[in-house]
């Protein structure tokens, strides 16, 4: 069947769309908690907990993400766990956001001063109120630029979940295409999806790291 | 009982030793000043007396707290030891009341109501009462370092710790500072302090310790460290203040 590309094409796409920000916030959230725990274990834990997460980390961001996402969606069905496409999509952008997060929160809570540890730990803060008050609300300032600005990577990729056929943005403009046949016209406005969710939080990660360097923090 | 004891305190970094067995007590109400070559030893005693840093021999008591290396009774022990550090210290995102209340309301549970109560008064004890709201990086070195202070006095310590507390300081900050520090000795407060500023010491401090190599090489009443001094390595070391 053959149409050409009008408004319910690009409906189509929209829907695609929500798709692709749908599956952003829930890899931001998942990645978000497992990301967190991950860096203060990375960070304040027992060596052998370090050692585990930086190796959990290095392996991760040396893996393709397409190959994370291959082995959740065919790997594991192959071992009996079936996920659906949705469901291996969430899981493997969420691996692979944990370790790109636990790794830039991790050096957040690094880049706060030994002397600002020191200061709590000589107010008799617990090692949990010391990171709950002092370290983490100061890391969390810094954290702001790079957190938004990794955003921006979440959402592209979320892109290559499409060769699971999970039908997100790309997808659905792979898709669009095989019934139009108008490829500029459907890759051009996926390409124009992409840039308003991604340019506004690209321009905020600018603007955080700018207010950082002003040194006005509260 | 002392408010403070040390007993046989050793500590090495890898196999260099540093304090080689510290014995020194201080009783209620002393001003003691720790005075020394660069590289003798004073910070990381002072370090040691709040666990800052481990050590591997010795106990440090304060008001019955015992802390050997087991590292036990920490955190009950920092409860009663204030410190302030050379470079202050404050936490640069909370403001000035928040930095003074901060640990009383998480540490010892001080009802958020009574915080204001309590910042008036520490403020007022180190002259900046109306300074509750800002935050760090809007104030002088100086008054910086007086909100540190003011911080510790927060928890009610037995004992404060002051390593070198005006060496960060312009010269014209340092005055302020050596005021606040002396109106607390008077008030009573139980000191030992880290300096260079010898004439301070002199004045204020009812003891004076001179450390030497990792160890206690001499101490006794400030005037008497000063005026007779017994060692050659004290002479040698106040010579240039005593002309
Ligand atoms: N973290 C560390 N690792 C290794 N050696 C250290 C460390 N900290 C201090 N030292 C060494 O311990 C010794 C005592 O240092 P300390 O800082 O206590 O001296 P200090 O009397 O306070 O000197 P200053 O007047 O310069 O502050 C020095 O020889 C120093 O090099
Ligand atoms: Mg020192």
């Amino acid at each position: 069947m053959i149409q050409s590309f009008g408004w319910q094409s690009v409906q189509f796409l929209f829907h695609g769309l929500v798709w692709t920000v749908g599956l952003s916030l829930c890899t931001f959230v998942g990645g978000g908690i497992f990301g967190l725990l991950f860096a203060i274990a990375r960070s304040l834990g027992p060596n052998w907990l370090r050692a585990l997460v930086a190796g959990y980390i290095q392996l991760v961001q040396a893996t393709p993400l397409l190959i994370v996402v291959f082995l959740s969606y065919y790997g594991l069905s192959f071992l009996g766990f079936y996920f659906p496409p949705l469901a291996a999509a969430a899981i493997s952008l969420t691996i692979y956001a944990t370790a790109f997060l636990a790794d830039i929160w991790r050096g957040c809570i690094e880049a706060i001063p030994r002397t600002q540890w020191e200061a709590a730990d000589a107010l008799a803060l617990s090692p949990f109120q010391r990171l709950r008050y002092v370290i983490l609300p100061q890391a969390f300032q810094i954290s702001l630029g790079p957190t938004v600005g990794f955003m921006v990577q979440i959402v592209k990729n979320t892109s290559v979940t499409a060769l699971i056929g999970f039908v997100e943005l790309t997808r659905a403009g792979q898709l669009l295409n095989n019934m139009t046949f108008q490829p500029f016209h459907v890759f051009l406005t996926v390409a124009a999806m992409y840039f308003v969710v991604c340019y506004p939080l690209s321009w905020w990660s600018e603007k955080l790291k700018e207010r950082k360097h002003a040194g006005t923090a509260h | 009982m002392p408010a403070l004891r040390i007993e046989n305190l050793k500590k090495s970094y890898g196999n260099v030793p540093v304090l080689k067995g510290i014995n020194l007590a201080v009783e209620n109400g002393d001003v003691v000043a720790v005075i020394g070559r660069s590289g003798s030893g004073k910070s990381t005693m002072l370090r040691c007396i709040n666990g800052l840093e481990p050590f591997q021999e010795g106990t440090i008591e304060v008001v019955g707290h015992k802390l050997d290396q087991s590292r036990a009774n920490l955190r009950e022990l920092r409860k009663e030891v204030g410190m302030v550090f050379q470079s202050y210290n404050l936490f640069p995102h909370l403001s000035v009341a928040e930095n003074i209340t901060l640990a009383p309301r998480v540490v010892k549970g001080l009802p958020r109501d009574e915080g204001s109560a309590l910042v008036r008064e520490v403020l007022s004890r180190v002259g900046l009462a109306e300074k509750a709201d800002a935050y760090p990086d809007e104030l002088s070195g100086g008054q910086q370092q007086r909100v540190a202070i003011a911080r510790s006095l927060a928890m009610k310590p037995k004992v404060m710790l002051f390593d070198e507390v005006t060496s960060a300081l312009d010269p014209e900050l340092t005055g302020e500072v050596l005021k606040t520090i002396a109106q607390l000795a008077e008030a009573g407060m139980t000191m030992v302090l880290v300096t260079h500023e010898m004439g301070f010491a002199r004045r204020v401090a009812t003891r004076t310790v001179f450390m030497h190599q990792g160890t206690v090489w001499e101490e006794g009443k400030s005037e008497e460290i000063f005026t007779h001094p017994k060692t050659p390595e004290l002479k040698n070391f106040i010579a240039p203040d005593l002309k």
